[in-house]
């Protein structure tokens, strides 16, 4: 491929990753939310719902706390970019994404949590007593999750000899009965433990809680409103389908893009909305029969996933 | 549950929701909100009568996430302030400044006869006033509580759905 049309493929195949996840993200959690609504025999809200409460934010004034600095102003706008940069490098739509070259895995990881501190720091920004328990509780969590996901990924990587995102998904592909090893399926566990905790989602944190004492992420987004907020809602929500996304594609990677071309990068947005789409209903079932753990309980359940992490490495170590 | 009756719930809930009819006529300020209401609720020194109607709207029979309104923590989060409740002289201040703490455009519905004359407190010693007193009723729900159908009346007035 010659230099100038590879550089315009790279960019339509990027941008229509990003705009695939910043339109589909908020369309992904109102079909949570209906389906919450529907489990719980309530008739609920459209599914477009979260797009109409973004476009009203965005129109409503801007208010910032009086004696926050720039990184209140700035963690929505970071959240948002680097949720942007994973959806343009990961193998969402294609397992051939051009800049795939860049996908880590690791770095992927990496670039999801510096969203995340800033949002910390902005909450301790504030001042207010919420934030900075907000704050503490998701640096806690976090230190707990990360370390789980990163051995995770190494024991995906050791049988692959790679840690590259698309060459994961591509060996997904041709030696399916790698996805059903031990160690694959280990490591996939971990990694849904992992996801459940980093996006709030229950048991770790009740997304749709009102009382601040129990508010592990909402109480770090309290002071924000307007303009800010809506950024804050669509970066969540484009964490939230990133990591589910990349989730279906090491687990079910089928219908994915294999080769350059435009139907097929059609083909491979669908069969991720419908993959996606499963995964995020079945996490909404769940969560309707699931209480939230108490705080003291979580690092049991982290320190679970973490333990499978490590069983799926030793595994991937071990069965040669 | 099984995954069968699952997914059937899903496809064909049984639900308790009750039919409420064609939405009422939209208040002024519901196009600027574009169907999309998220409500903070303070409780000015109510009896929680109110309280339990409130949440009853919002319950499964009435069902107002339905139209587009929504319960948050926030005031800043917030696009409508519902009141409950004479304004007790403690409250005041707080009832104030949640209020300003609300970017714009921001709303008032004063829920229950308390809340828009006193009702029964009206001259208590504790009493500073109605919540128009304090801050600008936009809407106001009359009843000793309001029924739950009443609340959710004039929710859909503000998202216009």
């Amino acid at each position: 491929m010659n230099g100038a049309a590879g550089t315009v493929a790279a960019v339509v195949v990027a941008g229509g990753q990003i705009a695939a996840v910043a339109i589909g993200a908020p369309l992904l959690v109102g079909v949570m939310r209906t389906v919450r609504c529907r489990v719980e025999g309530r008739v609920g809200p459209p599914v477009g719902q979260p797009l109409r409460d973004l476009r009203k934010l965005f129109t409503k004034q801007r208010m910032r706390p009086d004696q926050s600095s720039w990184v209140f102003g700035a963690a929505p706008v970071v959240l948002v970019a680097t949720a942007a940069v994973v959806a343009a490098i990961a193998p969402l739509a294609t397992a051939r994404p051009p800049l795939g070259q860049t996908a880590d895995f690791f770095a992927i990881v990496f670039v999801l949590l510096l969203g995340s501190v800033f949002l910390a720091l902005a909450a301790l920004d504030t001042g207010t007593p919420f934030g900075g328990m907000g704050s503490s509780r998701a640096m806690t969590i976090g230190a707990l999750a990360e370390p789980a996901l990163l051995v995770a990924i190494l024991a995906m990587a050791i049988p692959a000899r790679t840690s590259n995102l698309p060459a994961l998904v591509r060996i997904g592909l041709s030696h399916p009965q790698l996805i059903a090893s031990p160690e694959r399926i280990l490591a996939l566990v971990s990694f849904f433990v992992v996801i459940l905790a980093e996006t709030g989602r229950l048991p770790v944190d009740n997304p749709s809680t009102h009382l601040e004492l129990t508010m592990i992420h909402e109480a770090m987004v309290l002071e924000y409103a307007g303009p800010d907020l809506a950024l804050v809602t669509l970066g969540e929500s484009m964490r939230l389908a990133l990591l589910l996304g990349l989730l279906v594609n090491l687990v079910a990677p089928w219908g994915i893009a294999e080769r350059p071309g435009a139907a097929a990068f059609v083909v491979g947005l669908g069969a991720l909305a419908l993959k996606v789409g499963v995964a995020g209903t079945a996490i909404a079932v769940f969560e309707v029969f699931t209480a939230k753990l108490r705080l003291f309980r979580l690092p049991e359940l982290l320190a679970g996933g973490f333990v499978l992490a490590v069983a799926a490495a030793v595994t991937a170590l071990v069965v040669r | 549950m099984t995954l069968r009756t699952a997914v059937r719930t899903i496809l064909h809930p049984h639900t308790a929701t009750e039919d409420l009819g064609p939405p009422p006529r939209p208040d002024p300020g519901a196009r600027r909100l574009a169907g999309s209401l998220q409500v903070r609720h303070v409780d000015a020194g109510s009896c929680n009568g109110c309280e339990l109607e409130i949440t009853s709207a919002f319950g499964p029979v009435y069902d107002a996430e339905r139209f587009g309104a929504r319960l948050v923590a926030s005031p800043r989060h917030a696009d409508a302030l519902v009141v409950t409740g004479p304004v007790t002289r403690n409250m005041a201040g707080p009832l104030a400044k949640t209020y300003d703490a609300m970017p714009e455009p921001r709303m008032v519905v004063a829920v229950g006869d308390c809340a828009r004359d006193c009702g029964v407190f009206r001259g208590g010693y504790g009493v500073e006033g109605a919540v128009a007193e304090v801050v600008p009723v936009d809407v106001a729900v009359a009843g000793c509580p309001p029924h739950p159908e009443a609340i959710t009346k004039a929710l859909r007035g503000l998202t216009g759905r």
